[in-house]
């Protein structure tokens, strides 16, 4: 069956050799995290009190492990920002970022492998990480300071099961139109403060013979999640955040009258051949432009209006003049009157698998109104609901209208409704049906399908 | 990682040591059983585990605790949804192989002996060599809308030629009328399959003993009947592994569909959307026995395989 040759011993030496040469040079493959960052804005290092980490005993040459899906090159500022606490404290953080987080952090959990940190970006994941009885519940001095900065709607997303186990780390707004302050000035256009302003200057726009919106749902295998937001959107305006609420656990059925008139709501705008889309086709269209590329059409001047959140500002190119006179800028998609103010949004929560001194100390430390102004001096495109933030830390004038819009008093914040549906609906049928919606289903079937895809209970 | 490492060359040292110290009149296959074990291991770790665990988990429900029985191999053969998607499949393991061998039995025949034969064969195999991703971005491009407006350009070539001729531009990748995108996806995949077919099937041509198209050339057949008494015979055994060959890797086929459409539009497959129920839509059970049923689909297939090309040896 084999050939024999050659001397049995000379061969065990070399293929041991072999082997253990070829262990040692793919080892040498593994990976230093090099730090490559363009832009440096030295403000991280400013002082902080150091004072205030005594509480936690001595933690010099201490490690905590992160673990996030905030990769390059928005990690850079937050790398700054754990440095005057790693100078206070003498530990040393070690930050992993992995586009695939989501799904890894989830694998590691059930492993037993955790990091000590982890800052997760959806209430429904937080749900699933604290089920594998792996994640430990925050430290009363971090409690203590989520009722301070935060509101209470903030600390109920970082709550499971009645336990409070994660602080609020950044967020972002999702209820904003982008549109051009130049073109409206020029036109005579007011932003609109009433959903029905907001029908009104549509038609006003339509009349002069350009489509007013532009519209974009194409996201590879997630292709679809933006209409979520604007039937979520719609869903706050048009039946407020209780009603909401219930919508969201599935308290209410998802093809009953409520989310149907969301959805009617969004289709007068989305399905709408006098409405989209500008500059890029059909109502069609919409399903096959990526929606990175469609609010681009404001700056082409082939639109007006585009409803995205607060992170599009990334997706203009360097030098485009985002601010209140500029090229581009956005305003809070209206409430149904003055009177309310529903804000949609999401952001991350900062959970800890450890309960080890520097790991609770840590934990303290972003859940201060000094690291979230540390924080903000550090980076661009950043906000944080945090109450201690100083608007004027924040350098873009987008950022600064996102923080004004968390720290109004009027405003009712409401998570992303879609990331605490269960995977099943939230970020699969909901996706998908949506699709299917813009490109012809009917609302009734739409949200039939939804509701069937509800895990049975 | 270094640990694991480590461990390999640790257990290769002993293997060959244990080879080395066998003696006798057996000592070669009990040698060769030895070098066979790690691979036995492997195989048994890597592969019929989670194999067995997979039809195990396949009749449990989305979280993996509750048994439900078959209900998951309900959901896939009654819902509307997961239909279209048997049926996409079933579309794309009918045409991908036959057009595809067509294709390159036909090209092979045809190059065969020409005076730039290996530049031409060069050219169809090209497509070989990129991955599926790129080949889905590419072609991508190819279906790409812009909107017909005075102003706008078309970027896809399709369209542009359609413009050229005289039409309006179509949605290429979101029309699904007579099966449109799902057709549009799998002339990807014969882009990029036929190649393969077209060198093995060369191989095959070349290997017909001269002899026998001497005497067929002496007898004065047409090429007609050159190819259908003479070639196809000769080269059936290849096409049936070619065929079987292709229909293997087009059951699987993800990376195309998931590129370019996301499986939206009605154009999701098989391996598709056991991706999108097992992490989106997180759905366990639904995942394994999607797996399930494409392992029983290609079953037959790769057995049939091994039979042709065990015959052909």
């Amino acid at each position: 069956m084999f050939g024999h040759s050659g001397s049995s011993r000379s061969r065990v030496a070399l293929a041991g050799a072999l082997s253990v040469g070829l262990a040692f040079s793919l080892t040498a493959c593994g990976g230093d995290d090099k730090d490559e960052s363009g832009a440096t804005t030295d403000t991280a290092a400013s002082s902080i009190d150091c004072a205030q980490f005594s509480q936690f005993g001595d933690l010099k040459g201490k490690t905590v492990s992160v673990y996030t899906g905030i990769v390059t090159p928005e990690d850079t500022p937050h790398k700054k920002s754990y440095e005057p606490f790693e100078k206070c404290t003498g530990a040393t953080v070690k930050y992993e970022g992995d586009k695939a987080f989501e799904t890894q952090v989830l694998v590691r959990a059930k492993a037993g492998n955790p990091p000590d940190v982890a800052f997760v970006p959806q209430p429904g994941l937080l749900k699933q990480l604290v089920d594998t009885g792996k994640a430990v519940e925050a430290p009363k001095e971090v409690a203590d300071n989520v009722d301070k900065w935060w509101g209470k709607d903030w600390k109920a997303y970082g709550t499971v099961n009645g336990k409070f186990y994660a602080a609020p780390l950044g967020a972002n707004v999702k209820s904003f139109v982008w549109y051009s302050p130049k073109e409206f000035a020029e036109k005579g256009y007011t932003v609109p403060t009433t959903l029905d302003e907001l029908k009104q200057l549509s038609d006003k726009i339509a009349a002069t013979g350009s489509k007013p919106w532009c519209a974009g749902i194409g996201s590879g295998d997630a292709t679809g999640w933006p209409v979520t937001d604007w039937v979520e959107d719609f869903m706050l305006r048009l039946s407020g955040p209780d009603t909401y609420d219930k919508w969201v656990k599935h308290e209410l059925p998802f093809n009953g009258p409520e989310s149907t008139a969301a959805w009617n709501a969004v289709g007068d705008y989305l399905k709408n051949d006098k409405y989209v889309n500008g500059g890029l086709g059909d109502v069609k269209s919409v399903a096959s432009t990526t929606f990175q590329d469609a609010g681009l059409q404001i700056l082409e001047g082939t639109c007006s209006l585009h409803r995205q959140a607060s992170f599009y500002a990334a997706n203009f190119t360097k030098g485009t003049d985002i601010s209140k006179d500029g090229d581009i800028f956005a305003f809070y998609l209206p409430g149904k009157d003055t009177t309310t103010k529903p804000v949609l949004g999401g952001g991350e929560f900062t959970l800890a698998f450890a309960d080890r001194p520097e790991v609770k100390a840590f934990q303290y430390y972003l859940s201060t109104d000094t690291w979230a102004n540390v924080k903000a001096k550090a980076s661009t495109g950043w906000v944080s609901a945090n109450k201690g933030l100083k608007v004027e830390n924040l350098s873009s004038p987008i950022d600064q209208l996102s923080a004004q819009t968390l720290q109004d008093p009027a405003a009712q914040f409401r998570f992303d409704g879609s990331d605490m549906m269960p995977a099943a609906v939230g970020s699969n049928a909901f996706w998908k049906q949506a699709t299917a919606w813009i490109t012809g289903q009917d609302t009734t079937a739409t949200v039939n399908n939804i509701e069937n895809a509800w895990p049975k209970k | 990682m270094l640990s694991a490492l480590l461990l390999f060359a640790a257990v290769l040292g002993i293997i060959l040591f244990l080879a080395s110290r066998v003696r006798g009149k057996r000592s070669d296959n009990a040698v060769g059983y030895l070098y066979l074990l790690p691979v036995v291991l492997m195989l048994a770790v890597g592969l019929v585990y989670p194999g067995l665990r997979t039809i195990y988990e396949s009749f449990f429900d989305a979280r993996g605790s509750a048994f439900i029985g078959i209900d998951n191999y309900k959901t896939i053969f009654t819902d509307h949804d997961q239909l279209v998607v048997l049926a996409n499949t079933i579309i794309w393991v009918v045409i991908v192989p036959l057009l595809a061998t067509a294709i390159g039995l036909v090209y092979a025949i045809l190059v065969d002996r020409s005076r730039f034969e290996s530049f031409a064969k060069a050219l169809i195999f090209l497509p070989m060599a990129i991955s599926m991703v790129a080949a889905g971005v590419i072609w991508k491009f190819m279906y790409e809308y812009r909107v017909d407006q005075p102003n706008v350009k078309q970027i896809g070539l399709i369209n542009q030629i359609i413009v050229w001729l005289g039409g309006k531009p179509v949605q290429l990748l979101i029309t699904d009328t007579f099966k449109l995108n799902t057709l549009l996806l799998i002339v990807v995949f014969i882009w990029i399959q036929a190649g393969f077919a077209m060198t093995v099937l060369s191989a095959a041509i070349k290997a017909i003993p001269d002899d026998i198209v001497e005497a067929a050339r002496l007898d004065g057949v047409n090429p007609w009947s050159m190819f259908v008494k003479i070639t196809l015979p000769s080269v059936r055994p290849t096409i049936v592994v070619v065929l079987t060959t292709i229909a293997i890797g087009t059951l699987k086929v993800f990376d195309v569909v998931r590129t370019m459409t996301g499986g939206n539009f009605n154009t999701s497959v098989i391996a598709n959307e056991f991706y999108s129920q097992l992490i989106r839509a997180d759905n366990q059970g639904l995942a394994a026995a999607l797996a399930v049923v494409l392992f029983v689909l290609v079953t037959p297939i790769v057995f049939y395989n091994i039979r042709q090309v065990r015959q052909e040896a």
